[in-house]
């Protein structure tokens, strides 16, 4: 199964998401809270705009020359004793990931939270492959231990509520004594905290992703806010990271923009608890070995794209996904990809090359996600956009929309067809306005396919007596 | 006051369905001393085109818009979708053709939505009206978020004599319409429009007003099917009362 396409067109799983109670109680619940955490930080800052658009120039500056940063990223990193891989796609990252696995001769590998290692299907790769992987960020060891897939890019378990996770580690994890197990905060942390720490002590090889990567010196950066990270990072003889072609930035200097701006957009915090840089191999600390897988999968097709490309800008903070009214009904799953919510909606589809086209019409195009991204991506310019794509791609194809968006165009191309269409709409809806009349009311309840798709949940207005024009010809002449 | 020649673009769905609005739109300009054209050839903006995909059908709707309404000092658009579809939209969807560009150009910092031209260009907030009712606002994505509106039409509904004013919780949500989103996407949509009813109907409102037909002809089904008792109303038409 690829990662990044659901089996069922979005309107269908939304369908199933929605009508779960559990589900939309958990989600408003979480969004609501991180959405305000978010709100207040960002407020603090005075030139937050400021930072946005060197976030953005910055972004579009690393994708405009991303061949020569590449190089000098290799280059620096190969100097300061890391080893740079390059894969074409997720067949080839994996298959590079397991080969370093198996030969530092280990058959398990603790993780570091990671969407490129997701994106890639890794842990099911290495799994074929003899290798088990465990994961070491709390929510992301949640999904794992029940067998689920994220459903949220910075908090992947936020369709579980407490209660839920205090079943799942009762009854999944080893070394957990149920009869002493609550659904407390503190509690769950602690059996998670033991259950980890024996992985972390025993375990040779860690494969991570990474936030930042910055070609002048060759080191990678990854934040993160449980210290599970910094365990993974320094304590295994070997680091195999996995990093997607456009997390470059230039410069050292450069990450102070992005330093700001990521926290306080995904967790909501000043600063994120740890941080953790790494360049190449260092004589004496941490790992002896330190590979870097560099990944492209899809991201050179949606570079091509003058319009779409702004969706590889993405720092994965998912500030889009908190404000995003569709998200917070579905949750993630609904979307069938890694990546859920209005950035998943433009970044799935191109990476995969427009594999499911129901994705870009998953957002009301209101606009909410634009606001509140750190480094300013117009997602409903691009949603518009992909659409567009899919419509021109199913160009010749007839189908029921493509008719009535023609016919309705042709109508309104001319001024006499359409105040024709206006007055048959009119003639059409006297009976029905009769009978609205006959039941005091304005509206009607039901109407016939494809109009059923309205009336299913809210009545519908009628045309009125006299159009604007005639009524405006009455009384004011003709123009 | 000078007085401007002002070109209303009344939109299709106002045209067909909520003529009233247009209406009020002119009984407030009039009233003010403004004069009101009506280009006759005026259809549709092509914003459901548009975002749905199909350019190809609203590109003679941009160039029908630009054609009609290029001599106009200032043109009034009572909804702000369509509003945000001339202003934000025209620009990219014109970008291929040197000279429609150089037109879109021209003519989009002159439209605007009616609160727009209200509070920014004739410089009232008071029209004079009177309603003596308790009312909700909400602001519509586009007008809040592509327009920015701000509280322009908050400024102009608090100067109307007798209004019960009352804020809408979680005003700045979307009501899940979204043009072919509610149809394609239909259970999401009935999910965020239940929650906006819910909303509404909390605040104990008689009216919500909106600046935006298309939104409020779905919030106001949702409101009809939910026998809520409250109307849904284009603030415009509250603004032409006496």
């Amino acid at each position: 199964m690829n990662p990044l396409v659901g089996d069922q067109p979005f309107p269908v799983a939304a369908r199933a998401a929605v009508r779960d109670e559990q589900l939309r109680a958990n989600l408003e619940h979480a969004t609501r809270t991180i959405r305000a955490k978010r709100a207040q930080v960002v407020s603090e800052v005075d030139d937050w705009e400021a930072l946005r658009e060197a976030g953005s120039a910055l972004k579009a500056d690393v994708l405009a020359r991303l061949p020569e940063l590449l190089v000098q990223f290799e280059t620096a990193a190969t100097a300061a004793g890391a080893q740079v891989h390059w894969a074409r796609d997720a067949g080839e990252a994996c298959a590079l990931v397991a080969g370093l696995v198996h030969a530092a001769g280990a058959d398990e590998v603790v993780k570091v939270k990671s969407m490129a290692t997701q994106e890639i299907g890794l842990n099911e790769a290495l799994a074929e492959a003899g290798i088990r992987a465990v994961e070491t960020d709390l929510a992301e060891l949640i999904v794992q231990l029940a067998d689920d897939r994220p459903s949220h890019i910075l908090v992947p378990a936020i369709h579980y509520n407490r209660r839920q996770i205090r079943e799942l580690f009762a009854t999944r994890m080893s070394g957990v004594d149920p009869a002493t197990l609550t659904d407390e905060p503190v509690v769950l942390a602690e059996a998670a905290r033991r259950y980890l720490r024996e992985k972390f002590l025993s375990a040779t090889v860690a494969v991570s992703g990474a936030n930042f990567a910055v070609a002048e010196t060759g080191t990678l950066v990854v934040l993160e806010s449980e210290g599970n990270g910094r365990m993974c990072l320094t304590l295994p003889e070997t680091l195999i990271s996995v990093v997607g072609v456009e997390k470059l930035v230039p410069t050292f200097a450069d990450l102070e923009v992005f330093l700001q701006l990521l926290p306080r957009s995904s967790t909501g915090e000043r600063m994120n608890p740890y941080t953790s840089m790494w360049t190449g191999v260092t004589p004496g600390d941490g790992p002896r070995q330190v590979h870097v897988v560099l990944v492209d999968n899809g991201r050179s097709d949606t570079l091509a794209d003058p319009v779409g490309r702004q969706a590889l800008w993405c720092i994965r903070c998912s500030a889009c996904l908190n404000v995003c009214p569709v998200y917070e009904r579905v949750g993630g799953h609904a979307y069938g990809s890694v990546y859920p919510g209005p950035i998943g909606a433009i970044l799935s589809p191109q990476l995969t090359g427009g594999a499911d086209r129901s994705l870009p019409y998953a957002s009301t195009l209101c606009g909410a996600c634009y606001d509140v991204c750190p480094v300013r991506i117009n997602i409903p310019e691009v949603l518009v956009h992909l659409r567009q794509s899919g419509v021109d791609a199913e160009r010749g194809h007839r189908s029921a929309e493509r008719t009535a968006m023609r016919t309705l165009g042709w109508v309104m191309r001319d001024r006499r067809r359409y105040a024709a269409a206006l007055r048959a709409a009119r003639a059409g809806a006297a009976p029905l306005r009769v009978a609205a009349r006959l039941r005091g009311r304005s509206t009607v309840r039901r109407l016939p396919w494809p109009l059923s798709g309205w009336t299913a949940s809210r009545d519908a207005p009628l045309p009125a007596p006299e159009s604007f024009r005639d009524w405006w010809a009455r009384s004011h002449g003709r123009a | 006051m000078w007085a401007v020649r002002i070109g209303l673009f009344v939109t299709c769905v106002n045209d067909l369905a909520f003529p009233r609005t247009g209406r009020a739109v002119v009984t407030i300009l009039e009233r003010l001393g403004h004069e009101v054209a009506f280009p006759p050839e005026q259809t549709c903006c092509g914003q459901m085109h548009a975002n749905t995909g199909y350019r190809d059908e609203a590109m003679p709707l941009v160039r029908r818009f630009v054609a009609q309404f290029a001599g106009f000092e200032a043109v009034v658009v009572p909804s702000g979708s369509c509003a945000a579809m001339v202003r934000d939209a025209y620009p990219r969807l014109a970008s291929a053709d040197p000279a429609l560009s150089a037109q879109v150009d021209a003519l989009t910092p002159r439209v605007y939505e009616v609160s727009e031209l209200l509070v920014d260009v004739l410089g009232v907030t008071d029209v004079g009206a009177v309603f003596p009712h308790r009312v909700t606002y909400h602001p519509t994505c586009h007008g809040l978020r592509l327009l920015r509106l701000g509280d322009r039409p908050l400024r102009l509904l608090r100067a109307v004599g007798g209004i019960d004013l009352v804020e809408l919780p979680g005003a700045e949500e979307c009501c899940g319409f979204g043009g072919t989103f509610a149809v394609k996407n239909r259970d999401v949509s009935a999910a965020m429009l239940a929650d906006k009813c819910t909303g509404i109907t909390g605040t104990g409102a008689r009216y919500v007003a909106a600046a935006d037909n298309s939104c409020l002809a779905h919030i106001g089904g949702g409101l009809s099917r939910r026998r809520a008792g409250v109307s849904a109303v284009h603030y415009a038409e509250i603004l032409a009362t006496r």
